[in-house]
């Protein structure tokens, strides 16, 4: 199903006009109204009219997550307040929340956003949403719920826990479309399992998951323990929140995201350079609609890439691959950027390995060097001592060739690995600082 | 006729061979032959127990990875030749030996050697063929 058709389907060279026209009013609109872009803008002798196309986009200084904190709480909103109808807040790991605000209209556009990302997932009119993502400062719950009542559904404002009860209303009230975050849809069906309830006898047909990091694995198992399609949704509260990027369940091949409200771009996270579609690096995005909170060239910090090929369900909108880590987590290995999540992979695709290991970095001279240790499983282990070399010998094969740097396989015992608080160190850097 | 052997994932580090014996000797397990095959990283001990079931409990409960391979006690003339006529007979056939090592303990007149085979029933015949001696599991258990 589909909200939008005339926007979705935009051939890119006329979105492309349209985000351009879209930037220069937004950035005017910043430059007029927040002092921090002003200056910033000053700061690069940059005038909103030098950005001729969206190619242009990369004069632009960035915004990063530190920048939004140091105007707590609402320095960056680019409306007075009584033009603000809503306040979010996003609570960060570290430090002070992160509070957004939106006019009447941005609450509109996310409305419009939220309608298209369920359509995106093939819900529609008629369609009940059981909507267990949490309500209040955070986006989730009330993003979606504006989103299904837009698109003429009926919702069931649940937010989360109080799982046994979640799926007694489930039974009876008959949702067909789950929005929570994926590890809350395992224990749905976890706890389904425990009270006998068969999902298939639910009406459940699609689950729309976000909000934290899952895999292609995870997804297998959505969709064989609850019986429903199991799709991907993208957002983040600085930027919009949920809705600004959505994976149909035609293609579920990666999530499209809105371009003919947000530019997204990838770069490199150490040099700010702006990278093909195609490649790995940082997500850097830019509103160009919103009213109360525009963002330019913020940095998510979220590792992807993007695919712009026309997607099987005909929508032009670019494809964001799964969030693979964060770029605070990216090392430098005599100069490539190396991410953890990286050898993760290489070892999930080993039959037998489990993802326990950990990076050490050293300097030998001038030279950095990479030790990955992997610690050995009764699947892999073997009582001859080639079987293991080879193992070792693959390891750093299957590395150099997925993350294009040279490491020493180091075979360690279960458990060899460090784990503080029940997490596992990953990366151990006894380089020199500079 | 195939004995079952134990082997043991050991990182190369002070102690790690100790405890395994530690382990073992607390649980009530007797040690019967060992070798140690190591590299620069790592090292892989093998170990003839008296009983296998209660060795694999103790050592995979402290955590160590652990395997089980089935290999032959052959009994070898204790005299200048007896080995290489064994292994000439298998070479002959294209028997592989993958390792082997010696029981401290002799049988009779007779030295015990442990192979590991890559195909040890083809061997186990060969040798049969060739009046070598094999000995049966539960007497190396015992030995
Ligand atoms: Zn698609």
């Amino acid at each position: 199903m589909v909200q939008n058709q005339k926007l979705e389907f935009l051939p890119r060279s006329e979105l492309a006009d349209l985000q351009a026209e879209r930037l220069r009013t937004t950035l005017r609109h910043v430059e007029s109204s927040v002092p921090f872009y002003r200056q910033k803008f000053r700061e690069a002798g940059l005038k909103p009219d030098d950005i001729k196309s969206v190619e242009d986009i990369s004069k632009i200084p960035f915004t990063n997550k530190q920048d939004l904190r140091d105007h707590y709480p609402f320095g960056l909103f680019a409306v007075p307040m009584d033009k603000v109808a809503r306040i979010h807040a996003s609570s960060g790991t570290t430090g002070k929340m992160t509070v957004v605000g939106y006019t009447l209209r941005d609450i509109d556009t996310w409305a419009e956003l939220m309608a298209r990302t369920l359509a995106c997932a093939g819900a529609g009119k008629g369609d009940i949403v059981h909507n267990a993502y949490g309500y209040g400062l955070f986006t989730g719950g009330l993003g979606v719920h504006y989103g299904a009542e837009k698109l003429g559904a009926t919702v069931i404002p649940i937010s989360g826990g109080l799982t046994k009860r979640q799926i007694m209303i489930l039974q009876d009230f008959g949702g067909t479309v789950l929005t929570c975050t994926p590890s809350y849809a395992l224990n749905l069906a976890e706890v389904m399992e425990e009270m006998k309830v068969d999902p298939s006898s639910l009406k459940l047909k699609v689950g729309i998951f976000g909000a934290e990091p899952w895999s292609e694995k995870m997804r297998e198992e959505i969709e064989r323990k609850l019986d429903i399609d199991a799709v991907d949704i993208y957002g983040l509260s600085e930027v919009m929140g949920p809705g600004v990027a959505q994976e149909c369940v035609e293609g579920k091949r990666g999530s499209h995201i809105f371009e003919d409200h947000f530019i997204a771009e990838i770069i490199d996270p150490e040099t700010g350079e702006q990278l093909p579609y195609g490649e790995r690096g940082e997500l850097v995005f830019t509103t160009i609609t919103k009213e109360a909170f525009p963002v330019i060239r913020y940095r998510t910090r979220d590792i992807t890439s993007l695919d712009a090929e026309t997607c099987v369900c005909g929508r032009t909108m670019v494809r964001m691959q799964r969030v693979t880590g964060r770029s605070d987590d990216m090392l430098i290995i005599r100069g490539v950027n190396v991410f953890p999540s990286q050898v993760e992979s290489v070892l999930m695709g080993i039959e037998g390995l489990e993802p326990h290991y950990q990076l050490v970095l050293d300097r030998l001279g001038q030279l950095d060097t990479l030790e990955v240790q992997v610690e050995v499983t009764e699947k892999v282990f073997s009582d001859e001592v080639k079987n293991l070399e080879h193992l070792g010998k693959r390891i750093e094969t299957d590395i150099k060739e997925y993350c294009a740097v040279t490491c020493k396989v180091k075979l360690v015992e279960p458990k060899g690995i460090q784990r503080s608080e029940g997490k596992a160190k990953r990366v151990v850097d006894n380089r020199p600082r500079q | 006729m195939k004995v079952e052997q134990i082997s043991i994932f050991l990182e190369n580090k002070s102690g790690r061979l100790a405890e395994v014996t530690r382990l073992l000797g607390d649980g009530g397990v007797n040690i019967r032959a060992l070798t140690l095959a190591d590299t620069t990283d790592f090292g892989i001990l093998r170990l003839i127990v008296s009983d296998k079931a209660r060795a694999l409990e103790v050592l995979k409960k402290a955590g160590f990875t652990v395997g089980t391979t089935e290999v032959v006690a052959v009994e070898v003339p204790d005299r200048p030749g007896g080995l290489s006529g064994i292994l000439d007979s298998l070479g002959e056939e294209g028997i592989n030996v993958e390792y082997m090592y010696a029981f401290v303990e002799k049988s009779g007149d007779d030295a015990v050697v442990i192979f590991r085979f890559d195909e040890p029933d083809k061997a186990i015949a060969i040798l049969r063929r060739s009046g070598v001696a094999i000995m049966a599991a539960e007497k190396v258990y015992a030995l």
